[in-house]
């Protein structure tokens, strides 16, 4: 990363482009890194929406972005993001619209969007070579109903519909490798709590064309069930515990932009959080807590940079 | 101008080109594939400007169609049935997004059971959706309506997508003659898209298709809806009177066949009209004062029209080519609606439905549609709806369901 113009934190823009006001919820994770990630994109982007949380953020008729929005659907934010492109450069080429006039397509979708029903549309765009950038916020639930599992949903987490000793019986979707498996452009994971590590990869992605996507963690107080001024440590923690490993795939390969050592023990990170709160108590779930310990384990043992 | 054999789908694909289409975005589904595999071949040949991209579900290709109408290029597309099924939550989205441009489906019958051959229930779906619908019974009416219908969705006054709809096989799949205009008549006709400020430049942020919260926002936007495609009456008719200045055809929101002297006449959509016709030719001469009443434009619903041309009449049929369970048929509603407590309003409104998944209707049934109207009309009383289907039909489903029975029997569970 030595061509970037992110070297230390004092780097990162200053002026903040994203107004406030938004309903989103105090300590929102999804939201800080959506403030840092529209620093760096800027205001020439339009966003097209699929329903999630974010869809509050545009309510008629005031809006925190200074660029342009499209609201679409659940399930067809990359539809819409092709329609946009593909009008832009019908535009361009009739010269209809100048090249100052050109705006870089951004899809803002949550992980029930991502992860589920809006997977055979993102499928779609990345197999057409869209040239688009996904942003999906992953709060690792159905946030906006409510917090009921979703495919992001961990292991093991207590949610509104899994509230049984266990949490939830399934496992998060590696949609980091769905992605990657289609050979697009770029694909990275990033969080809020670490601006640098994030503003780079944005940086990385506004620089190249086609199919480009991130991933970032959304500490989220009101579904994960922690106070809100928490939200930084619970991303840093994500994040040096190794359960959210910060990675990127370009050229066909996958790096990982920060490797956590010494990487902290799982439990510093679930802890904290009410919907792990039954791992812990009344009695010590040692087995489940040991399967999470291990299976993060594994992954840095298989992880070669 | 050229006179060619078309099908309805090559109709419809000429349309496309004539109307000088920026962008088709695809999906392909019987009977409608003709049309986009046509658009495909012409832009990929060089023949035609624009782009076409095949999107991976109806659902995301309306929802292009409708983003990339709302980014300010003249955008067309296809479907059909179940196509438009699965892209129905973005059909009633898009139209909400006052971002016109031009949809046509092929009509084909809805599962279960699934089928390929055309009724009307379909369509009937987008109904409520904000989409202006017009309804084809000819190939050349295909290609007509797609240019009025640029013409009336892109108005000012307008600003909604339009459905053109035709049956598939009936016309989808029929060569006809059509007369092809010349791309510079058309031109006259249809100007350039303009898309007001309904569009995306970095010079003029602008935020669309945004949620609401509460009530009132959301009434607001709904009424304007509602209130532009109402305005779409009136400004048909301009735009049909324009198109026949240009083109010499002029197509009513309402056509009425032999009308103005029948006590009894008979309501259709689409192709089958033309079977319907065909019957009061039949009628009239054996001497029955029976007339046809087509309307063409369905969305916004033309009850004015009807009104003029229904009222006074003793009696009127309506055979419906779609079925709402456990209601009936949608048309027959709709006219009823229209009719009722209106001065002279036709006291007998009966209701058939036929047709469905591309049945035929017979001239004896459209005599017996006629015989049920009158004896109706003579005793007061509107008859049930009926279901048109003959004891014949009912022989060869019962024979069907004997042999794979005898077959069952004789084979055994194993085979």
């Amino acid at each position: 990363m030595s061509d970037t113009l992110f070297k230390r934190m004092k780097d990162l823009p200053s002026t903040h482009l994203l107004g406030t006001g938004t309903p989103m919820c105090a300590g929102c994770g999804g939201l800080s890194a959506l403030h840092e990630i529209y620093d760096v994109l800027g205001p020439r982007t339009v966003f097209v929406n699929a329903a999630g949380c974010m869809t509050l953020l545009s309510v008629y008729p005031f809006t925190p972005f200074r660029g342009s929005w499209l609201y679409t659907a659940m399930a067809s934010a990359p539809g819409g993001a092709q329609g946009v492109r593909d009008a832009l450069d019908i535009l361009l080429e009739q010269k209809r619209l100048s090249s100052e006039e050109d705006l870089q397509v951004v899809v803002l979708t949550g992980d029930g969007a991502a992860y589920g029903m809006g997977l055979s549309a993102t499928s779609g765009a990345i197999e057409r070579g869209l040239d688009f950038i996904y942003i999906c916020y992953d709060n690792e639930g159905y946030g906006n109903t409510g917090q009921q599992f979703s495919g992001a949903t961990p292991h093991a987490a207590r949610t509104a519909t899994s509230k049984g000793p266990q949490g939830f019986a399934g496992y998060k979707k590696d949609l980091f490798s769905i992605w990657a498996a289609h050979r697009p452009a770029y694909v990275a994971t990033v969080i809020g709590a670490e601006p640098l590590d994030l503003a780079r990869k944005i940086e990385k992605a506004k620089q190249l064309d086609g199919p480009r996507l991130i991933i970032a963690l959304a500490p989220c107080p009101t579904g994960w069930d922690y106070d809100p001024r928490e939200s930084i440590d619970v991303g840093k923690l994500a994040v040096k515990t190794g359960v959210w490993p910060l990675k990127e795939y370009i050229d066909g390969k996958v790096v990982h932009t920060k490797i956590p050592h010494p990487r902290l023990p799982v439990e510093d990170y679930l802890k904290k959080q009410g919907r792990f709160k039954h791992l812990f108590g009344p009695e010590r779930n040692a087995g489940l807590l040991e399967e999470i310990q291990g299976r993060v384990d594994n992954y840095w043992a298989a992880v070669q940079n | 101008m050229t006179r060619r054999l078309l099908t309805g789908n090559g109709a419809a694909a000429w349309a496309a080109r004539l109307a000088r289409v920026d962008y088709v975005p695809a999906f392909p589904i019987t009977p409608q594939t003709e049309i986009i595999e046509t658009l495909a071949e012409w832009i990929n040949a060089g023949e035609m400007p624009g782009r076409t991209v095949t999107l991976e579900s109806e659902h995301s290709m309306i929802t292009a169609a409708g983003a990339a109408a709302a980014t300010g290029v003249r955008v067309f597309t296809a479907t059909s049935s179940q196509g438009l099924l699965y892209g129905m939550e973005m059909v009633y989205t898009v139209a909400g997004w006052r971002a016109p441009f031009v949809m046509i489906n092929v009509s084909r019958g809805l599962a279960s059971p699934i089928t390929l051959e055309p009724d009307h229930n379909d369509i009937m779906a987008a109904r409520d959706s904000g989409f202006l619908q017009i309804h084809c019974s000819t190939c050349q009416e295909v290609l007509d309506s797609v240019l009025l219908a640029y013409r009336l969705g892109e108005d000012h006054r307008v600003r909604l997508p339009v459905i053109v709809n035709l049956d598939g096989f009936y016309l989808s799949f029929t060569r006809e003659p059509v007369e092809l205009p010349e791309a510079q008549a058309v031109a006259g006709f249809l100007s350039p898209y303009d898309p007001e400020s309904t569009r995306f430049r970095a010079s003029a942020p602008n935020s669309q298709a945004v949620a609401v919260l509460g009530s009132s926002p959301y009434s607001y936007f709904r009424y304007e809806s509602h209130l532009a495609a109402v305005n779409a009456a009136a400004v048909f008719e301009e735009t049909a009177a324009a198109f026949a200045e240009t083109f010499g055809r002029r197509h009513q929101a309402v056509e009425a066949y032999r009308c103005d002297d029948a006590g009894i006449v008979l309501v259709m959509i689409g192709s089958f009209a033309t079977k319907a016709r065909q019957a009061v030719d039949q009628l009239r001469a054996a001497g029955q004062a029976v007339g046809l009443v087509r309307p063409r434009l369905l969305r916004p619903f033309p009850a004015e029209q009807l009104r003029r041309v229904l009222c006074g009449k003793q009696g009127v049929a309506v055979i419906d080519q779609n079925i709402s369970m456990g209601m009936g048929g949608v048309l027959h509603a709709e006219l009823a609606a229209a009719l009722y407590g209106k001065p002279q309003a036709p006291p007998i409104l009966a209701s058939f439905i036929g047709g469905l998944g591309g049945r035929d209707i017979s001239p004896q049934e459209f005599f017996e549609i006629a015989a049920i109207t009158r004896k109706a009309v003579e005793d007061g009383v509107t008859p049930p709806a009926r279901l048109l289907y003959t004891r014949e039909e009912f022989r060869e489903v019962r024979k069907l369901q004997a042999i794979a029975h005898q077959e069952r029997n004789e084979l055994g569970p194993e085979a």
